[in-house]
């Protein structure tokens, strides 16, 4: 490609500007507008490749040698130990990042317009990011991966028509064995990764096109102040990455991923829980009947989000967190309602509503009936919020997010830390 | 951008007309390359399950021992099988799978409280298998068993699903 010696010196840049706009607008390189998230993610990404393609050599996809290839990377003198931890924290993190980064885009209303596809790229990106964690899970082939797969199949065997016919496929068979292995390391190192890695290139290209980040109205009538993208953009960019490297690598060299004892089909751990990201998840579970935990209500919340950027007219304060500060008094205390009903509601069904054991309308009661609650209760927040404190669509919009967002949050630290042995409520 | 065609003179053309459809042709042979994937995808996972399937199929009949090692209302666990055998009050056997019918974690027998406890999401079962807590909502699978000179034997192919008790589920020397 390269014909001088001049243009291979420009190829690092001119792949800069493959992703870049020669100019970027000076207001969006603002750090508090995106904090980085998006950039954090995309370095995890490729840690994760290299560190993933790195494992490949060192990790055997057998039932009986699985559990032993991690153990055998842990020999002293050594890398392969120092890889895995790399691989695994930074795939935990990389939830966390993705989750602050879609908060981040929702919160500047930086999903709308022109961005709303890219909005709907984001949502698939999520999911990948959480599946490549849960399938990655499986791979030590110990005691938390057997149950956590045994749990999660079984799950989508409640799906309506398809669900059992989708977990004998992924299972490989009725039970979890070797083709269940085999079958998730296919999707865990191959699939996942594919798809992971056009949907982001994608993304990319969506950002660009949509003319870089969010901006704030332009009310001056000024135009908006244009610099350089090398080197205002680029150096805060290596910034970011060399930043969120060396704390993952860092942490690496410390703290060992967890390992626990070998799969053992005949006996569940007590209590057995799932991975942390699952806990909110898990805690549903317990509560709703289990077709509505694991399809009619993340459906309902998948839906939601997609329909979000399509649904308002009138959007809150482009760029601005929150839209303003009334946005933000809205969402605190939006959030704060959504902590105190979900920590209330699970305090009284433990106590007094679940051993009341099953019965042919435990779909009506324990499924249907609070599922229109919780919508209601949703419905009703935003009314409030338009009615009683004038707020627009927009700003009621972040409300009832925010008070979704905290009860699910509430969820997934009671099932995190308030829950013991038999998944009794501990404190 | 609507907008900016209508000024250029172009609007209404058929020449938009006419990439519009182009468009949607693109969109649906997309979806028909996905789909296609996808089940190509399925049938190969399921070319993959049938070769197991087979090499289970070959294991039924499993011996569980022998009726005068039990005593009325014990229930044992057979490691080799997988199941719980239970002795009821009236002498008569049930072979009950150990899996919770609400996310298959392996239930433990409480002696104690004679139930079993599921570890996963807290379901109860009595001795019997039914669900006395909430989230299961169906009684433990069973599998068929007959008894023969005194010997139990257990069917361990398939578990066998189930909606309440009945008496064609146990086994009577
Ligand atoms: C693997 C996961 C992801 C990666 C690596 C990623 C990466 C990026 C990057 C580098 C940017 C540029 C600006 C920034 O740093 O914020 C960006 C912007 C954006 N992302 Fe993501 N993203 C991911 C997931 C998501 C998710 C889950 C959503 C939302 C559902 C989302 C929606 C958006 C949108 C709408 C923008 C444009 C924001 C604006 O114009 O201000 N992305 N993403
Ligand atoms: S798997 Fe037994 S209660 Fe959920």
């Amino acid at each position: 490609m390269a014909k001088s010696t001049e243009n291979r010196s420009l190829t690092f840049s001119s792949f800069v500007f493959h992703l870049h706009p020669p100019k970027v607008h000076a207001e969006t390189l603002r750090f508090t507008l995106s904090f980085g998230l998006g950039g954090m993610a995309a370095t995890l990404v490729v840690l994760l490749l290299v560190t993933g393609l790195l494992q490949l050599l060192s990790y055997s996809p057998q039932i009986d040698q699985a559990y032993l290839s991690i153990q055998q990377m842990y020999q002293p003198g050594g890398l392969g130990g120092f890889i895995r931890n790399c691989h695994y924290w930074a795939g935990n993190l990389l939830v966390v990042i993705t989750f602050f980064h879609f908060l981040r885009v929702f919160l500047t209303t930086a999903f709308t317009g022109p961005r709303r596809y890219n909005w709907i790229v984001g949502l698939a990106l999520f999911l990948l990011v959480v599946f490549a964690n849960f399938t990655g899970y499986l791979m030590p082939w110990d005691q938390l991966a057997y149950w956590a797969v045994t749990i999660f199949t079984s799950m989508l065997s409640y799906i309506p028509v398809i669900g059992s016919e989708l977990m004998t496929l992924l299972r490989g068979g009725q039970e979890v064995g070797s083709e269940t292995l085999a079958t998730f390391y296919a999707i865990h190192t191959g699939i996942i990764p594919v798809l992971m890695v056009v949907l982001l290139l994608y993304h990319f290209w969506m950002v660009r096109k949509a003319g870089g980040l969010i901006k704030q109205e332009n009310t001056r009538g000024v135009a908006p102040a244009r610099i350089a993208t090398h080197p205002h953009l680029v150096a805060r960019e290596v910034a970011v990455v060399c930043l969120i490297l060396s704390i993952i690598l860092l942490f690496s060299a410390v703290i060992d991923a967890p390992l626990g004892a070998e799969a053992n089909p005949g006996q569940s751990p007590n209590p057995a829980k799932a991975a942390w990201y699952f806990m909110g998840l898990q805690e549903l579970l317990l509560h709703l009947y289990p077709s509505f935990a694991i399809c009619v209500v993340p459906l309902l919340v998948l839906f939601f989000f997609i329909r979000l950027p399509f649904g308002v007219k009138e959007t809150p304060a482009k760029g601005v967190w929150f839209g303003g500060r009334k946005g933000a008094l809205n969402a605190a205390i939006s959030g704060i309602a959504g902590t105190g009903l979900t920590f209330f509601t699970v305090l009284i069904d433990d106590t007094f509503l679940i051993r009341k054991g099953s019965s042919q309308l435990s779909w009506l009661w324990r499924g249907l009936v609070p599922t229109i609650g919780c919508c209601l209760i949703l419905v009703l927040l935003y009314f409030i919020l338009v009615r009683i404190r004038k707020c627009s669509a927009g700003e009621a919009q972040i409300g009832v997010v925010s008070c979704f967002l905290c009860g699910a949050a509430s969820l997934t630290v009671i099932g995190i830390w308030l829950r013991g042995a038999e998944m009794a409520l501990v404190w | 951008m609507k907008l900016s065609k209508k000024t250029t003179g172009r609007s209404k053309s058929t020449g938009t007309g006419r990439r519009n459809l182009m468009v949607r042709f693109w969109h649906v042979l997309v979806a028909l390359a996905s789909f296609e994937l996808l089940w190509v995808a399925g049938s190969l996972l399921k070319s993959r399950r049938v070769n197991r399937d087979k090499a289970q199929g070959s294991s039924h009949l499993i011996a569980a021992g022998n009726v005068n090692q039990f005593k009325p209302g014990e229930v044992k666990g057979i490691p080799q099988g997988g199941f719980y055998l239970v002795c009821q009050e009236d002498g008569s056997f049930l072979a009950l799978s150990k899996t919770c019918t609400h996310l298959g974690c392996t239930v433990p027998w409480n002696k104690e409280k004679q139930q079993f406890t599921c570890p996963c999401h807290g379901s109860t079962f009595d001795s019997t298998g039914l669900v006395m807590a909430a989230p299961a909502t169906r009684p433990l699978d069973y599998y068929p068993l007959k008894i023969e000179n005194g010997e139990i034997w257990v069917d361990i192919a398939v578990p066998v699903k189930r909606d309440a008790f009945a008496s064609f589920q146990i086994g009577r020397s």
